[in-house]
């Protein structure tokens, strides 16, 4: 903060004292759209003790610039359409297993293939069940993902690929239920997927990660001394990239960018 | 190569002009050896060359310039069995043509999951809202007018020699370790930002997410944010290019590429991570034991030989011999760097040149003569934290062949008897 021109605190701080009253109907207003995309009433009584307890304390927050503008109920909610693993953010709305059977044909099935087993090098999104410590693990929804609302989230906001948001917000659920329904976490073909029941969905894989843990797991890596001479015995080739033969070749049979 | 006429036409004149002067026959012998690239004897001392006895091109006949057209081969160059489809791809910048630490911004290496957006700055906006006490709307020019801050740091894709887990796959830098650059950025602290907007004590997350076709989203814990993030508008004192988020994009310091969210247009602060796609089918590690490690943010101490490798061959036979390459460290500034001539068994410190800056790439060289025989060519790098470059074996040895992002093992080229040189594991 040092680095803030003098001239800016001064026009700040006098902007603020101008209308305390102005800010606290300001930080309702604003918090009034946060909870009305949030829902729920315990948290609007929260969050209006919140802000009436931050408001008293604004004489003593960090400067401020007052540069830009807040944005809109209606501004946020267009753009805010991120879901959370417990169900934050879901939209209303439903679709079941069959009618997304249609809609995947229609919309997902030429690059992920009829049962979501991926053409070509398209991403396969079912099967792989316990490959995960094989040779050649299958990593699918059913087999690595540890959230259903990760499906849904990003299925709604970046599918199909090409075409982002061009579905309906009950295709989005009918879609999630059938690629669930592909990779046997959903069982029934007239079940249906909602707002209300999404999150309540168990996925194989959710127990299956740790949090980054290389600062106790490769501690061996850190040395006071790294060691300098005769480290190892002598090493002999184990492999060669030129065997393999994958790297793209100029016209001369060189990897490209050799001159 | 050259479809621009500006470049090619001065020097065809000038060529026209020569023709004249010499004779046909003389010409075409001399042009003809001048393409098996042992120059023209005709430019050469005691001769006066062309390029003397002509004008040249005026001022702003190239409005923005660009570099030799003798330099056409040093371009970002992609490996199209890698991905399904090019605007979900990578492309890699040419490290081994590359000195010092500063990337030229056009060739940045590239990493789309939506192609590139082409982002109007008039229609674009950042918003800030959430656990927020005042949301936030921002243009451009709005963003513009908050206190600047400017930083050199490298940005590594977290799959950068991901190819490379299960053995010596491609053959050149390029492809092994391009998945990187480093820039001068210039824009706003994020920490600036947050304390505008007033985060609540319950912020503990934030989610950041791009305007691409992908909506590229990102879970970034509080702490993070506060400390050394930067909403980046100039790379290398210019505007960012289209293909590295313009008009704005996210700047996390050593942290995996992932997360600099480009055509950065949302910040929602939460009080738990969101567990996107990004973060749980994608940029999660899978270890032997069928377990994925979550969060792995941090790009781990790491360093390359840029040259001589794969495709910068020694081509000036035994002597005096310079091996450049680079060095960097999510965690902090390089301390040291060493070098082995003999795949590992013996090393030699490095001598580092140039500006040695936190989670910056480091230029390192080692000169010695070369008395033409075979070597195994390593560089270990080791950062302030201690931490010592581990080989690919010591890193397998803890993760598996599986793991695809974060592999900072190090890299060892077979320098041949004629020069080449070749991309291999030793044991």
């Amino acid at each position: 903060m040092a680095s803030r021109p003098g001239m800016c605190r001064q026009t700040v701080r006098s902007r603020m004292s101008r209308s305390p009253k102005l800010i606290i109907a300001v930080a309702l207003a604003t918090f009034a759209g946060s909870v009305a995309l949030a829902g729920g009433p315990q948290e609007k009584i929260a969050a209006k003790t919140e802000a009436k307890t931050e408001a008293k304390t604004e004489a003593n927050a960090p400067q401020r610039f007052n540069i830009g503008r807040a944005p809109t109920v209606e501004e946020i909610r267009g753009w805010d359409i991120d879901v959370r693993p417990d169900g934050q953010g879901l939209p209303a709305g439903k679709g079941t297993v069959a009618q997304g059977e249609k809609l995947f044909m229609d919309n997902c099935a030429t690059c992920h293939g009829e049962f979501g087993e991926g053409a070509g090098r398209w991403p396969v999104l079912a099967g792989g069940k316990g490959s995960l410590t094989s040779d050649n693990p299958v990593k699918t929804v059913g087999s690595y993902w540890p959230y259903a609302s990760t499906l849904f989230d990003y299925v709604r906001h970046a599918m199909p690929f090409g075409s982002p948001q061009s579905l309906k917000v009950d295709e989005y659920y009918a879609l999630v239920a059938y690629v669930l329904y592909l990779n046997d976490i959903i069982a029934d073909q007239n079940f249906e997927l909602t707002d209300k029941n999404l999150a309540t969905i168990k996925m194989p894989n959710e127990s299956g990660f740790i949090m980054d843990d290389r600062a106790t797991s490769e501690k061996a890596f850190w040395q006071k001394d790294p060691c300098m001479k005769n480290c190892i015995a002598p090493v002999k080739i184990t492999g060669r990239a030129t065997a393999v033969d994958v790297t793209p070749e100029d016209k001369d049979g060189k990897p490209r960018g050799v001159e | 190569m050259s479809k621009d006429k500006s470049l090619s036409s001065a020097p065809r004149a000038s060529r026209r002009g020569f023709l004249t002067a010499a004779g046909g026959l003389a010409a075409t012998a001399l042009a003809s050896q001048a393409r098996a690239g042992a120059g023209n004897p005709a430019n050469q001392p005691p001769n006066v060359p062309e390029w003397t006895r002509t004008l040249g091109e005026g001022v702003a006949v190239r409005p923005y310039g660009k570099p030799s057209k003798f330099e056409k081969d040093v371009i970002r160059r992609d490996v199209e069995w890698l991905t399904a489809s090019r605007e979900s791809s990578v492309s890699f910048t040419p490290l081994h043509e590359l000195e010092g630490i500063i990337t030229p911004n056009g060739l940045c290496f590239e990493r789309h999951h939506g192609g590139v957006a082409e982002v109007d700055p008039a229609d674009h906006r950042l918003m800030i809202h959430g656990l927020v006490e005042r949301p936030l709307l921002l243009s451009l020019d709005e963003l513009k007018r908050y206190p600047r801050v400017n930083r050199i740091h490298f940005m590594e894709c977290a799959a950068n020699s991901g190819m490379e887990w299960r053995g010596a796959q491609l053959n050149g830098c390029q492809f092994t370790h391009g998945m990187i650059h480093c820039v001068q950025y210039t824009g706003v602290s994020l920490r600036t930002l947050l304390e505008e907007t007033g985060v609540k004590p319950s912020g503990k997350w934030l989610l950041v997410e791009g305007a691409d076709s992908a909506s590229m989203d990102r879970s970034l814990p509080i702490e993070k944010a506060l400390d050394d993030c930067i909403i980046a508008y100039k790379m290398n004192g210019e505007a960012l290019y289209p293909e590295q988020g313009y008009p704005m994009r996210l700047v996390v310091p050593g942290w995996q590429g992932n997360l600099w969210v480009k055509w950065l247009r949302r910040i929602e602060v939460g009080d738990q991570p969101w567990h996107t796609r990004e973060e749980t089918s994608k940029y999660t590690d899978l270890l032997p034991n069928g377990k994925a490690r979550r969060f792995t943010w941090a790009m781990d101490p790491k360093s390359v030989i840029t040259s001589p490798s794969p495709q910068a061959p020694i081509k000036h036979g035994k002597g005096f011999t310079i091996v450049s390459g680079l060095a960097w460290s999510g965690s902090g500034k390089v301390k040291r760097v060493d070098v082995s001539l003999d795949g590992g068994r013996n090393w030699w410190p490095a001598r580092i040149d140039g500006p040695v800056l936190d989670k910056a790439l480091t230029r390192f060289y080692y000169e010695f003569d070369w008395n033409g025989e075979p070597l195994l060519l390593q560089s270990r790098v080791q950062d302030e934290t201690g931490y010592v470059q581990p080989s690919k074996a010591e890193l397998r040895k803890v993760r598996g062949y599986n793991s695809i992002y974060h592999n900072n093992g190090i890299q060892t080229w077979h320098v041949q008897a004629n020069g080449e040189v070749e991309n291999v594991e030793v044991a």
